[in-house]
């Protein structure tokens, strides 16, 4: 296992000598997507014309199917599957693992009577086309036994209880400190259920060759979803082939398989033709994980100077009966300002609603959207600037384990962003700033985000005609995988991105995590670079032992690569040339990456901190952005343009966030009322006005060989607090119920005789 | 979406026979509204009859001195018109607050009149709804309906009419020119065209099965300034949560009736020397709310007194 010290060592990747690294260079599968000719899991070819399938959503809460008649569908046109629990073929028991190695349990698809959430698929049809299945679905009759279900989250906070395995963090005495506390803030901020809302839905092409199943599915998790479906078939996982080569965004929500994996393969074997299964829009909605609503109480007991002495953040969250999930929601806050007296730890209530899971920077989106705004009340309470407070909690080590920071840039990122913004126009009193009809503010927040390394592998070989090509069972979601493994291996190697070669989402390919928790660029760019590093050792000793190479005889360590040659100083070839010559057939090695010995001797993040421009209609209160800019120390930037994205990315969900997303629950249906992207609002261009990010200069040598780390979803951490504090600022009206919509923000400021 | 059939109409008199002889026949235009319904299964017509083709499309100018709006000119090309930006700018700006250029490319002048509630639970087939499923129940009236109706609502129904065009419209004292299905012509006010929902929510306009929208007929409008102002929960591309409509002393109101709401009462407060704030209130008198949209009443007397400020000020004039 190495340690940090071995990756502080120069390598191509931080001397970036052709200067790839760091380029804002274009998607390398940019033109396919935009021509529309990358074919996504649905629109992938089968090798002959499919079946089609369509789910029907059970239509309660919680409870027990009691009879289901098909009759009617079954005898509807084009008509080839109609299955509900009583004759889906046999899968694995929900949770099985025959291999105890599986990343991922068996999941089967109508797996009994029971109903667990609305939108639960209960039957299943297949057909010759997408609309006859869709039409027979719609004839399926289902009858239910009502069971009384737990649906309403804010009436439900009582019965809370410490998830399984857990408990509080404390560290000094909270309760005191506290007490004696010369300044104390004790409010409660609310956010909502939020729904990942990717543009592409889950989909699954799949057909059988004998006993293999190929699938084309969207699903972030290569591994893991090969293995789903293995455990669930009750097959061996080398007889699951899964493929995802594109996917039209998955924020966490595509982490795990769902029945349309399962039905696609189950289908495709019982009809021995291929089959296709899409979720619809609503299905997305009703059917998939969501980010659960948090309720957070934040208490803070500051000196008169802002020092903070004690602090309390505590989170109660939700998640489904069956399907155990904490949003770590307090969790951010243990890393992020001093205090000596700290208490911070998370409740659970069990619902009747589909599963909570993962999305987008879980625990820090919802997290922050309290802290950073009981910041901005404790600052105005104090009567020193917001950004002033976060300098005088600024710790040296981290505050709850003690651990040195391996890189902490976040009073830079504040400075930076306070200075190119123009912090010094806000007025700190709220509500003094008129553009007509409209009061005009500015807020901000700070962001902080873990950085994560998994174990991951990578193949990389070389063909005769001088092509590298990168072979990763890796996933891009949209973020700039692909382009970033092309940069890396274009640096290493030293040739150029036209010369590479990406393949990825192939469960043949050798194995990376995937694409989660913004480790996606550390891990598998690591493993990558770890594959062409040695691809270079080959190719040195192949052409020191090649009689016929003019580096023939030479010293290893001397070799460089460059301008697509391997050289030991003025003696040079072309890799195509050594390669044609010397291994005609092409070389191929892998590399692999694991966390080194020592990483978790430092407390590592990224950080960030967001500015926000805010208008408020006075006659409506609506809320409209003027400006948001955010600064970010997030290590070595592999790509300017990627990178960019994808903190712009995260900020613009953070503006939904502050004024339009949120997932309602009728309490008496257990469904959610916004199920399309008419009643789910997410920021329009209209709302996005002049938002911007840059990355200060960065390299964190505790994080991997070539000092990056994420920035998947550092964008989002904080984002809607700023925009909180700006409404705030503008028009004086404090909400801590998210989204802030104009009936809530009109309600403040009638209050305030506005 | 079921199995349906379809006709493309080339001549007014069939297409209306077509429908009217039809229980299950239903005019196809835009289809931005029509589709979305059969798709999710709200709607199950058997038959479509699109009337695309037929010569519904211009915009002429009335002896009058008004416009005469064919049922089929879309919502971009009615917005962009010259003189329709020209003489009756409250209905550029109510049509583009609507939608996205996309739909407003494609909706059309009779389509828009007609499209249907946003109530959440009305496109939601699980759920109880007088108007999917007359007497099934109205699962907003306990619900968690926001954008639910202050005026003219029942305990049947609480939806509300979600077009902006029609709002402008009703505010210009537009009139629908219809085709019967006895193949005669008539006029109604637009205003009169949308009934209030009472115990029949899912009848919802005073249209005959199978009478075609041919025409919206705008008079020569009324003089002073032209304002029309939406509020909503993000910058576009968002139904309104309220809207209102001033052309001169002229007020309607959208998003807050079973119908694009003429404000009587605040027309003939304001005709009696009212100030803007005293006949906003006169008729906001007459709303009420249902627990969850009670914002809406500030909200609509709030944009009523800052409209007709901006209108007294001359906007659109
Ligand atoms: C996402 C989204 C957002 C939207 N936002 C807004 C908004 O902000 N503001 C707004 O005002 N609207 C909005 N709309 C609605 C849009 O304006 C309507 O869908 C459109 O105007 C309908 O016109 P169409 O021609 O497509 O009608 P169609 O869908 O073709 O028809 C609608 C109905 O009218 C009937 N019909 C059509 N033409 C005639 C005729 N000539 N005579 C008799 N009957 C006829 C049809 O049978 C059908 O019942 C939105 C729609 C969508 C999908
Ligand atoms: S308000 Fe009208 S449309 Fe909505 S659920 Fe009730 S009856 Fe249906």
């Amino acid at each position: 296992m190495s340690s940090v010290k071995d990756w502080a060592a120069p390598n191509p990747v931080t001397e970036n000598r052709s200067g790839i690294i760091g380029k804002g260079v274009d998607r390398y599968e940019g033109k396919l997507k935009v021509t529309g000719t990358a074919a996504y899991a649905y629109e992938v070819e089968p090798p002959s014309p499919p079946a089609y399938g369509y789910l029907l959503p059970a239509t309660i809460a919680r409870g027990r199917i009691t009879a289901i008649d098909t009759a009617a569908a079954e005898a509807s046109p084009g008509v080839q599957i109609v299955w509900t629990h009583l004759n889906v073929p046999k899968q694995a028991r929900r949770g099985e693992r025959a291999n105890p190695r599986s990343q991922r349990a068996s999941n089967p698809a109508l797996a009994g009577d029971r109903v667990e959430f609305f939108g639960q698929p209960v039957a299943f049809v297949a057909a010759d086309t997408w609309e006859n299945a869709r039409a027979a679905t719609h004839l399926i009759q289902v009858d239910y036994a009502v069971e009384p279900a737990v649906l309403d989250f804010r009436a439900s906070l009582a019965s809370a209880e410490m998830p399984h395995g857990e408990e509080d963090v404390r560290i000094g005495d909270f309760d005191g400190a506290y007490a004696k506390a010369p300044v104390q803030i004790d409010e409660t901020y609310f956010s909502p259920i939020q729904n990942h809302v990717q543009m592409e839905p889950c989909a699954t092409t799949a057909w059988w060759d004998g006993d293999k199943v190929t699938v084309h599915t969207s699903i972030q998790m290569v591994k893991g979803g090969q293995h789903a479906l293995a455990e669930t078939l009750a097959i061996p996982s080398d007889r699951v082939h899964l493929l995802t080569r594109y996917i039209g965004g998955g924020f966490g929500g595509k982490g795990q398989s769902y029945d349309d994996l399962t039905l696609a393969a189950l289908g495709a074997q019982a009809l021995g033709r291929p089959v296709k299964v899409a979720y619809t829009r609503q299905q997305m909605f009703q059917a998939t994980i969501h980010r659960p609503a948090v309720s957070m109480r934040v208490r803070l007991g500051a000196e008169p100077d802002g020092r903070l002495n004690a602090f309390a953040v505590e989170a109660v969250t939700h998640c489904a009966r069956n399907a155990p999930f904490v949003e770590h929601a307090a969790n951010f806050s243990r890393n992020l300002y001093a205090a000596p007296n700290r208490l911070t730890g998370h409740r659970l209530v069990k619902m009747d609603i589909p599963a909570a899971g993962p999305m987008r920077a879980p625990g820090e989106a919802s997290g922050m959207l309290s802290l950073e705004c009981a910041m901005d009340e404790l600052a105005e309470k104090l009567g020193i600037d917001p950004i002033e407070l976060r300098l005088r909690n600024e710790p040296d080590v981290d505050p709850e384990t003690g651990k040195p920071f391996s890189i902490r840039q976040l009073v830079q990122c504040l400075n930076t962003g306070a200075q190119r913004f123009g912090w010094e126009r806000r007025n700190p009193r709220p509500g003094q700033v008129r553009d007509g009809r409209w009061l005009v503010g500015m807020g901000m927040a700070c962001a902080i985000r873990g950085n994560f390394l998994l174990p991951a592998k990578a193949g990389v070989r070389i063909d005769a005609d001088g092509t590298v090509t990168l072979r990763q069972g890796m996933t891009d979601i949209g973020t700039g995988t692909y382009t970033i493994l092309a940069q890396i291996t274009a640096e290493t190697m030293g040739v150029t991105m036209e010369q590479v070669k990406i393949e990825l989402g192939d469960s043949d390919f050798p194995p990376a995590p995937g694409s989660g928790g913004q480790f996606g660029a550390a891990t598998a760019g690591s493993a990558a670079f770890e594959a062409n590093m040695n691809l270079r050792k080959a190719l040195a000793e192949l052409a020191i032992g090649d009689p016929n190479s003019p580096l023939y005889g030479g010293d290893p360590t001397y070799v460089t690569f460059g301008n697509g040659n391997i050289a030991i100083e003025n003696r040079s070839e072309s890799l195509g040339a050594l390669v044609a010559r010397a291994a005609p057939e092409g070389v191929y090695v892998e590399g692999s990456i694991t966390p080194a010995a020592d990483a978790r001797d430092y407390s590592q993040h990224t950080y960030g901190a967001h500015f926000a421009e805010v208008g408020v209609d006075t006659v409506t209160g609506e809320v409209r952005m003027r400006k948001m800019f955010g600064v970010f120390a997030a290590g070595r930037i592999l790509n300017a343009k990627t990178a960019r994205s994808q903190v712009t990315g995260g900020m613009i969900w953070g503006v939904g966030t502050a004024l339009t997303e949120g997932n309602v629950v009728d309490p008496r249906y257990g469904s959610f009322i916004n199920q399309d992207m008419a009643g789910y609002l997410v920021p329009t261009h209209a709302d996005i006005v002049d938002l911007d990010a840059i990355f200060l200069a960065e390299a964190d040598d505790k994080a991997n060989p070539m000092g990056i780390k994420g920035v998947g979803e550092l964008g989002i951490c904080g984002a809607g607090a700023a925009v909180a504090n700006a409404i705030y600022n503008a028009c004086g009206v404090r909400l801590r119920d998210y989204p802030m919509t104009p009936d809530k923000v009109l309600e403040g400021l009638m209050a305030k005789g506005l | 979406m079921r199995p349906f059939t379809y006709e493309r109409a080339t001549d007014l008199a069939a297409a209306v026979k077509a429908v009217a002889e039809n229980p299950g026949a239903r005019f196809l235009a835009g289809g931005t509204n029509l589709l979305d319904l059969m798709k999710l299964d709200i709607e199950q017509p058997t038959h479509l009859v699109d009337v695309n083709r037929l010569p519904l499309s211009a915009i002429e100018d009335t002896v009058e001195g008004g416009l005469r709006i064919g049922a089929m000119v879309t919502n971009s090309h009615l917005a962009a018109d010259a003189r329709v930006r020209a003489r009756y700018s409250v209905l550029t700006q109510s049509i583009v607050s609507g939608g996205s250029g996309q739909l407003r490319n494609k909706a059309t002048t009779g389509g828009n009149l007609l499209q249907r509630t946003r109530c959440a639970y009305f496109y939601d087939t699980s759920k109880p709804c007088n108007k999917r499923h007359p007497g099934s129940g109205c699962s907003a009236l306990e619900g968690l309906n926001r954008n639910s109706a202050i005026f003219g609502a029942s305990e049947a129904c609480i939806a509300t009419h979600p077009s902006d065009m029609a709002v402008a419209l009703t505010a210009l004292d537009a009139q629908v020119e219809t085709v019967t299905p006895q193949g005669a012509t008539r006029t109604l006010a637009v205003a009169d065209l949308h009934r209030l929902p009472g115990d029949t929510p899912h009848i919802e306009t005073n249209l005959a099965p199978g009478e075609l929208i041919a025409a919206v007929i705008l008079p020569p409008a009324a003089a002073g300034g032209q304002v029309y102002q939406k509020a909503r929960d993000r910058a576009s591309y968002a139904g309104g949560l309220a809207s209102v409509a001033v052309v001169g002393t002229k007020v309607a109101f959208g998003a807050v009736a079973h119908k694009p709401w003429r404000a009587e009462k605040a027309e003939a407060a304001l005709a009696a020397g009212a100030s803007a704030v005293e006949a906003a209130h006169a008729e906001l008198a007459g709303a009420r709310d249902n627990g969850k949209n009670g914002f809406k009443i500030a909200l609509v007397a709030r944009m009523t007194v800052a409209a007709l400020d901006e209108a007294k000020q001359g906007r659109g004039a």
